[in-house]
């Protein structure tokens, strides 16, 4: 290995490169100019200048979550600290791979108010996977090697380091040395299930009359998909995905069940509730999931997979919990039923497959709204979805905001791979949508990438429109335009008799096919339901332009299915007039 | 249900915030809480004594663990253990006899002709005891440690 004088700054920025980093998001203030300094003075790294930190974050969550790479940001002290806050907050709910600098006062001025100073260990501490503060220029590269074994290991997960202006001095140099290995005795996730709990978990899989397999977020992040679509063929079991583990099992397959919780389906929440065992796989129970924990699924065993012990009997008690990755763990139960192969009865599955379907029959989503003239005039907003599926042949990177959008969203789009289907499930951030597409976009400079927002949520980033036009990032904007925070009027329709307590804005919101112009982007605007279509594809004929396609909704739709908060999940709300209960 | 729980962690600034933050970002409450470094200076061993039902504390001990500083933890309820807890007390002179003290264990450790410091040794629950005995002779301060533990058989809290 090469050993030569740097600066700290400068060994910052070949750490990176060692940890394969080629691009950084991020934006330049006073005590990260040293650091800016050594971005400019090297060839390797390409920084994204965004508009706001917090688009940053996003931007490097969104590179993260796409490319399954960790993806890094770069802000300043104070205010450009405190604002990638909303980004760490957001990777940190989703167990996303992010590393973020925030540059620091210098050493000797940090606990005296200096300008621009904020504690961002202690600010991000709640919402980091692990924090560093650099104490010394030379700690830099084992700091940096630390840092992204990390953020990418066991759990995943955001972590900081905080880098004192004086430590990134172009004058101090030492000899630069990067670390092979990295050895944290205090940290040593498990990889292989316990033998015997995989045991366990093969014999109530093989006794099971009425099983369904939950899987989340924590099968994508640890490109376990082929596993999990592989044990559900071999078991014949049928599939449900939470809001972030979209696309670990194909969405157009006969057994996928579509997403559970809060806004699932009506057959894979009675799934849920009427099994009689679960095997959820990197998923955590959330209360978006299990309505009333006391109420879920009562006669069902559990098996639960989880790289992190914290979440297994967190909030449901577990019969079978096994600590492990997602993949090593599904790879022993694949491998321990080929040994009882012979014990597999797909026909004692049958009568569970036929109740299932006739839920999906009587209740399931109306996959063919496209064609249909909406009664009420205006597009629907699941229309719009099944317009940019169409256009999109299920082929490109979705991202999204927060709202109704978001779970129409979720609903109609089918993602039948990992990784394409990128939103804020955890913290539930407005403003997401947009720079995560970005992030996706320098991961996937030739594909397709949407961003399907809402008027609300596209507000809150909207800046890095000028982002997008700086590095040419033809990502597509699908608004789901009902002048209203959609998902906040809707609460207010069924919980607040119809009070509509500051969620409109209908006669203040901007001309979108404006102001994308202004940006030097395309807008198209859509109101009616014949130029939909049409509308969409030349969204996407447009290859090399951000388009900004702004569709004007029926303002009064409801997204359902919706659990009854306080009951079960067979407790649904499954149109304006009917319920399950 | 009281629990001790004793762990070691990374002689490092911010390890300690870590700790104490969670239980406040997870809404579990410590009712005692002693840190110092140990025989090895790299590593800190901390004893804390906290409440909560079986689920809140398993919940603890498996979120105390996921913190990178923290490099082993021990939920001394779980085997048996040892509790000693120091709680130091001053008197005004003659307020209490030297009887009383004895009783209780006591010992004088500083004394002149104003006031009189006392150290007691035990249980925190023998202390509370201790207090309720002291009340009646008027204690102008009182101090109390917080519970420390070392387990009484072979299941050591050391890397
Ligand atoms: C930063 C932030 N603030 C507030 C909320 C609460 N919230 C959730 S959905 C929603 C409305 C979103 O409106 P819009 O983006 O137009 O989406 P719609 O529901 O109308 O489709 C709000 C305010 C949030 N999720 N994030
Ligand atoms: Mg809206």
């Amino acid at each position: 290995m090469s050993k030569d004088q740097i600066s700290g700054a400068d060994a910052l920025m070949r750490s990176l490169h060692e940890e394969g980093v080629d691009i950084i998001f991020g934006y330049p203030g006073g005590a990260a100019l040293h650091i800016y300094d050594a971005i400019f003075n090297q060839q390797h790294i390409e920084h994204i200048l965004v508009r706001h930190e917090q688009g940053a974050v996003h931007a490097a969550d969104g590179y993260a979550r796409s490319s399954g790479k960790p993806g890094v940001a770069i802000v300043t002290s104070g205010p450009g600290a405190t604002n990638a806050i909303t980004g760490l907050a957001t990777a940190f709910m989703d167990s996303t791979p992010v590393v973020v600098i925030s540059g620091q006062v210098k050493s000797n001025l940090i606990g005296t108010d200096s300008f621009q100073e904020t504690d961002m260990i202690g600010v991000s501490r709640p919402i980091v996977k692990h924090s560093f503060l650099v104490q010394r220029a030379e700690d830099i590269p084992s700091i940096i090697k630390k840092a992204f074994h990390i953020a990418t290991t066991g759990r995943p997960g955001p972590v900081v380091i905080d880098v004192p202006k004086d430590f990134t001095d172009p004058e101090y140099k030492f000899d630069f040395d990067y670390p092979k290995d990295v050895d944290i005795r205090s940290y040593k996730p498990v990889k292989e299930g316990h033998s015997g709990q995989i045991k366990r978990a093969v014999k109530l899989l093989l006794e099971a009359k009425k099983p369904v397999i939950y899987s989340g977020g924590g099968v994508i992040q640890d490109n376990a998909s082929s596993q999990l679509t592989n044990l559900a063929k071999l078991l014949d079991f049928p599939v449900t995905n939470t809001l972030m583990g979209l696309g670990a099992y194909p969405g157009t397959d006969q057994k996928f069940l579509g997403m559970l919780g809060m806004h699932g389906t009506y057959e894979a929440n009675m799934a849920m509730h009427n099994c009689d065992l679960i095997l959820a796989v990197g998923a955590r129970f959330d209360d978006r999931i299990t309505n009333n924990p006391d109420k879920f699924s009562l006669s069902a065993k559990k098996i639960h997979i989880d790289v992190d012990p914290a979440s297994l009997s967190k909030i449901i008690d577990i019969d079978v919990p096994v600590v492990g990755s997602a993949k090593e763990c599904l790879d022993q139960i694949i491998e321990e039923l080929g040994v009882q192969s012979h014990k597999i009865d797909h026909d004692k599955l049958k009568p569970w497959h036929e109740e299932i379907g006739a839920w999906k029959k009587n209740h399931g989503l109306n996959h063919n709204l496209l064609g249909q003239k909406p009664t009420g005039g205006k597009i629907l907003p699941q229309q719009v979805i099944q317009s940019l599926y169409k256009e999109t042949k299920g082929e490109a990177f979705i991202t999204s905001d927060v709202g109704q959008h978001q779970m129409f969203a979720a609903q109609y789009y089918f993602f039948d791979k990992p990784r394409r289907w990128i939103n804020s499930g955890g913290l539930g951030t407005m403003g997401f949508g947009l720079p995560s597409a970005m992030g996706v976009q320098f991961a996937f400079p030739e594909s397709d990438v949407a961003c399907v927002t809402g008027e609300g949520s596209i507000q809150m980033c909207i800046q890095e429109l000028s982002t997008c036009l700086q590095y040419g990032l033809p990502i597509k904007i699908i608004n789901l335009n009902n002048a209203a925070l959609g998902m906040v009027k809707q609460w207010q329709d069924m919980n607040y008799g119809g009070r509509h307590s500051s969620s409109t804005y209908e006669d203040s919101l901007p001309d979108f096919v404006a102001l994308t112009e202004s940006y030097g982007h395309v807008g198209i605007k859509v109101k009616k339901h014949e130029d939909l279509e049409s509308a969409m594809k030349e969204c996407f004929a447009l290859k090399d332009k951000l388009v900004f396609l702004d569709v004007d909704v029926d303002p009064n739709e409801h997204v359902y299915p919706m659990l009854e908060a306080g009951m079960s999940m067979e407790d649904m709300h499954l149109s304006k007039d009917i319920k399950t209960w | 249900m009281k629990r001790t729980v004793a762990l070691l962690m990374e002689n490092q600034p911010g390890a300690l915030s870590r700790v104490v933050g969670l239980f406040s970002q997870r809404g579990y409450n410590i009712e005692s809480l002693i840190v110092a470094a140990t025989e090895d200076p790299t590593l800190s061993r901390l004893t804390m004594t906290t409440s909560g039902d079986q689920k809140v504390i398993e919940q603890i001990t498996k979120q105390l663990n996921k913190l990178i500083d923290v490099v082993k933890v021990l939920d001394l309820g779980e085997s048996d253990y040892v509790e000693r807890e120091l709680l130091l007390v001053k008197f005004s002179h003659g307020s209490i006899n030297t009887e009383v003290i004895k009783e209780l264990n006591g010992e004088i450790i500083f004394e002149n002709n104003e006031l009189l410091n006392i150290q007691f040794v035990g249980t925190s629950k023998e202390l509370d005891q201790v207090l309720k005995d002291l009340e009646s002779s008027n204690p102008l301060e009182i101090v109390r440690t917080g519970a420390s533990g070392i387990s009484s058989n072979l299941k050591t809290l050391t890397i």
